[in-house]
């Protein structure tokens, strides 16, 4: 790539952001229905529970291992394969008397050949605690950055970041709502990751509004910040693409243990880049961005002045 | 412009030796060994390393080396075979003062651990084993407590007969009196005294007290009691025979147990929330045992009990013997090859079984076995705790000889049961019930997958990312490329020096960090071709370029830092594995991306004089 062929892209982002708007909102009620009538199919994690992974030499009978739990009268179970047909799930719903025991009791019910390959085991309490932990991590980390980009921007710029995060975080858990897939601990993990990811992107885009501002004298903010979107425009997709490389290597050769926390992680990269061009800075020129709010403090300002 | 100080040179390619150094000691596999150490105070000697030599020459076991580290003995095997047979014949020839325990060892040469190089601690995920979250049923600590006040108290206040009546209500103990002077004496000497106890404010009529246990007298029991169950978890934990445990105080009242290459989980699970002991107890052969069953009322002196097929027998309350007096267990079979237990007892016991046999013989003797179990049950939608204690006799004999310390139990239904009894009682009670509150077990054939598949993910992942740098921004491509190995590296070497837990989730931070990494890059690249674009000066297009990417590279990496954070503090196990690993990733990245590449491209187009940027 020579000089000649670089070209900074001039999409015009700010006068489509009425689409925009319609589609994350049309997203964001989708997920907000969907959370709020079948909401999110939860792990034992959070739920409380017994989950227990066999492997077997042959194709497992699930039919059979059902009957099997059935007949001992245990309730609220789920018998699926787990990757491939000679490894078993079986997810126990907390039962009346939760104990570590029932896993070594299934185990003995289903006979000593096979391979147990992972048990795990949260009691009702436990579970609770793990739910709550997870909800003031969330909240917890919203805040941080709020305080964090407010502190180095202006509290229009922490509420553009803050909404878009919301806007991501609400889409990636709807996505998990409607598909119901299973929400465990390291999915939350990964929406954790989700939030410092698509933030870093509305940074970036954010930092180079903030120079347009102050590099120009136009006052009128929408051209600048459409012109920000585009100067960022291929480091954007640039680092969204390489993230996506490596998360598809993750989901698709890390093993089914890891398959839900790569899933949230590919979701919340998608729209972690969109809602970093669309929905942070068309919520800051919505909030009301302008030229003065950009005015450096005493010290910057020299240093602008000194500038050639 | 763009030209590096030598001082920059040297500490750059200084820091890169460094983290290659470090990161080396991962490359190495590990051998299959044993590690014997000894417990309690018994530390093992050389003595100990030629003795072991010699028997494993005598049975014809090849081992790789042995040596003493750390007060641990270190056999390396070349296979699994020789590995398990040594562990069975070592177990049975070494004393009771010895664990052996299975291990891996990393075959790291001598040199790189003489430096400190270690290989990365791999979590349980990764290397299979069983985690468990204890918690210590507190209330029970206090009840306990609660009784131990009632008898001290009753026992201050009878001296001079102060008190007409003591009861237990809830946690309280309440004092009735006969007079009010009595009671004012009564207030003195529990000041005096007794100053664990204090009076309820505002409980107090004119003879009558309510005292409850002082808040700071309460956190004491229940921080001795967590104390003596961890200590005795320890003991079990040794007698399960696992190297490199983690036996950890959580909290107020929980307890983390981490056992690494455990296989039989269930008999783990058995043995560390066991709350077992024995008594042994005089049969009552005077009073009809049928008209106690019948009538549901007991002879004093006396309380019915059940052997486990439900027969039912009179046994007289008070014990000969208690587990606390038990000082060793050993499990076998007798001469009808029938399981058993042989016991030795203290000083007292002793003492005291010897007396017992001496009045009693030819008379009935039973052993009763008593477990208590705490759960957590779900009762129309709350969860509670149900606290029970089973009482099985397993045994009721007839005294043929008397004897002291030394005699053998039988009764029991399964060598097993012998077995976990006779390491129980070893170990020690634990001084208040525990339960499992959670568990996370990963077989050994899953862990073995999730190294395999996460290492995999991480290459193939890396690779991608390296192609495509090199694809899309060339000469400088390749610069971000070196820079991002080199981040890989230094990520290995600071997880390796730190011993920080690898977990499956660690790994996929490492694999996020890697897409993640090149961010910088992009960036600064991104704004070196807008330069060029605005500005013909090459030279002063990388330097603006590097410059301008700055601020934005720290603002967005500190944003994502600081939900790392919360990740770490709020994370538990995995995703704190995954936290750690993601600081660690954005902190490196950030070296490498920016003084690592800016070093790398000042060598090649510093100082001189460039038509065109491959980039």
């Amino acid at each position: 790539m020579s000089l000649k062929s670089l070209k900074v892209p001039s999409i015009d982002f700010i006068n489509k952001r009425k689409y925009a708007l319609i589609f994350s909102a049309l997203l964001f009620a989708m997920s907000v229905v969907s959370l709020g009538i079948q909401g999110l199919k939860l792990g034992i994690d959070f739920t409380g529970g017994t989950l227990i992974e066999i492997g077997y030499e042959q194709t497992a009978d699930l039919e059979e291992i059902r009957t099997k739990l059935s007949d001992a009268n245990y309730i609220g179970t789920n018998v699926q394969y787990f990757g491939s047909d000679t490894e078993v799930l079986i997810q126990l719903e907390p039962q009346e008397v939760s104990s570590a025991k029932l896993s070594s009791s299934i185990i003995r019910m289903l006979g000593e050949d096979v391979d147990v390959r992972r048990v795990e085991f949260v009691g009702p309490k436990v579970g609770e605690e793990l739910t709550n932990d997870g909800g003031l991590a969330l909240l917890y980390a919203l805040i941080g950055i709020l305080i964090y980009v407010a502190l180095r921007f202006e509290y229009r710029f922490a509420l553009g970041s803050i909404s878009a995060l919301v806007h991501d975080v609400v889409i990636t858990l709807g996505v998990f709502s409607v598909l119901q897939i299973e929400f465990d601990l390291t999915v939350l993990a990964a929406l954790l990751a989700v939030i410092g990811y698509s933030l870093n992107d509305t940074i970036v885009v954010f930092d180079r509004i903030r120079e347009n501002f102050l590099s120009t004298r136009h006052t009128d903010p929408k051209p600048i910040i459409n012109d920000a979107l585009n100067q960022t425009l291929a480091r954007t997709l640039m680092t969204s693409l390489t993230t996506l490389l490596v998360l598809l290597a993750l989901y698709f050769l890390g093993g089914e243990v890891i398959h839900s926390f790569a899933g949230a992680l590919i979701i919340g990269v998608v729209i972690g880049t969109y809602s970093s061009i669309y929905v942070a800075s068309s919520m800051i020129l919505t909030l009301g961005i302008a030229k003065e709010d950009m005015l450096p403090s005493e010290k910057e300002k020299k240093e602008i002045d000194a500038r050639p | 412009m763009n030209h590096n100080t030598g001082w920059k040179n040297i500490l750059i390619v200084f820091f890169l030796l460094l983290s290659t150094l470090y990161a080396l000691p991962n490359i190495y596999g590990s051998d299959l060994a044993i590690q014997i150490s000894g417990t309690g105070n018994y530390i093992v000697s050389d003595q100990d390393v030629k003795d072991i030599e010699v028997a494993l020459a005598d049975n014809d076991i090849d081992h790789k080396s042995i040596g003493l580290v750390d007060s641990r003995i270190l056999i390396r095997f070349n296979d699994s075979q020789s590995q398990l047979s040594s562990k069975a014949l070592l177990k049975e020839s070494l004393s009771r003062n010895y664990v052996v325990a299975l291990n891996l060892a990393p075959s790291i040469p001598q040199w790189l651990s003489n430096i400190g190089g270690k290989a990365m601690s791999l979590g349980l995920d990764l290397r299979g084993g069983v985690h468990f979250l204890l918690e210590v049923d507190m209330d029970a600590v206090i009840a306990t407590s609660i009784n131990r006040y009632e008898n001290e108290l009753r026992s201050l206040l009878k001296k001079d007969r102060l008190y007409r009546k003591i009861l237990k209500e809830n946690n309280f103990l309440v004092v009735k009196f006969k007079e009010q002077n009595l009671k004012d004496q009564a207030k003195k000497v529990i000041r005096d005294e007794l100053p664990d106890l204090m009076i309820v404010q505002g409980s107090e009529s004119e003879l009558q007290l309510s005292l409850e246990v002082t808040a700071n007298a309460q956190s004491v029991s229940k921080k001795s009691a967590l104390k003596q169950n961890l200590t005795t978890l320890r003991n079990r934990v040794n007698e399960l025979g696992v190297a490199e445990p983690i036996i950890q105080q959580q909290g107020t009242d929980r307890i983390v147990v981490q056992l690494p290459g455990v296989q039989d989980t269930a008999r783990a699970k058995e043995i560390l929330g066991a709350v077992a002991t024995l008594e042994f107890r005089m049969v009552d052969e005077k009073n009809d045992l049928q008209s106690a069953v019948n009538s549901g009322k007991t002879p004093s002196g006396s309380k019915l009990y059940y052997f486990k097929d439900g027969r039912p027998l009179l046994l007289k309350t008070s014990v000969i013997v208690t587990g606390e007096n038990i000082i060793d267990a050993a499990s076998g079979v007798d001469q009808h090859s029938s399981p058993m237990v042989s016991i030795t007892l203290d000083n007292a016991g002793g003492r005291s079984m010897l007396e017992t046999t001496k009045e009693y013989l030819h008379h009935r003797m039973a052993v009763v076995y008593i477990e208590n179990n705490v759960e957590t049950i779900i009762k129309d939608g709350e969860t509670i705790k149900s606290r029970s204690k089973t009482q099985d006799i397993i045994n009721a004999a007839t005294i043929q000889s008397t004897f002291s310390n030394r005699f053998q139990i039988t009764g029991l239904d399964s060598s097993r049961e012998a077995r976990n009894l006779a390491l129980l009682l070893r170990a020690g009670s634990l001084s208040a019930p525990i339960e499992i509150i959670e568990e996370r077990t990963i077989g050994p054939s899953l862990g073995a997958d999730n190294i395999k598949k996460g290492l995999i993910s991480v290459l193939v992942g890396f690779a991608l990312v390296l192609v495509f740098m090199g694809l899309r921004y060339r000469v400088f491509g390749l610069v971000a490329n070196a820079a991002l190995t080199i981040n890989l590296v230094t990520i290995v070497s600071i997880l390796s020096l730190l011993q920080a837990t690898l977990t499956l989730p660690g790994i996929a931070g490492i694999v996020l960090t890697v897409g993640m990494a090149v961010d910088a890059n992009v960036l600064i690249f991104e704004r070196i071709k807008e330069e060029l674009h605005v500005n013909n000066n090459i030279q002063k297009a990388i330097s603006e370029g590097y410059g301008k990417a700055l601020l934005t590279i720290a603002d967005a990496n500190i944003t994502t830092l600081i939900a790392a954070l919360v990740l770490f503090s709020f994370g538990t196990g995995p995703v704190k594995g995954f936290a750690v690993t993601l600081s660690i990733g954005i902190i490196t990245s950030m070296f490498t991306a920016i003084i690592v590449s800016r070093a790398i491209i000042n060598m090649i187009y510093g100082r001189k004089k460039v038509e065109e940027l491959a980039i």
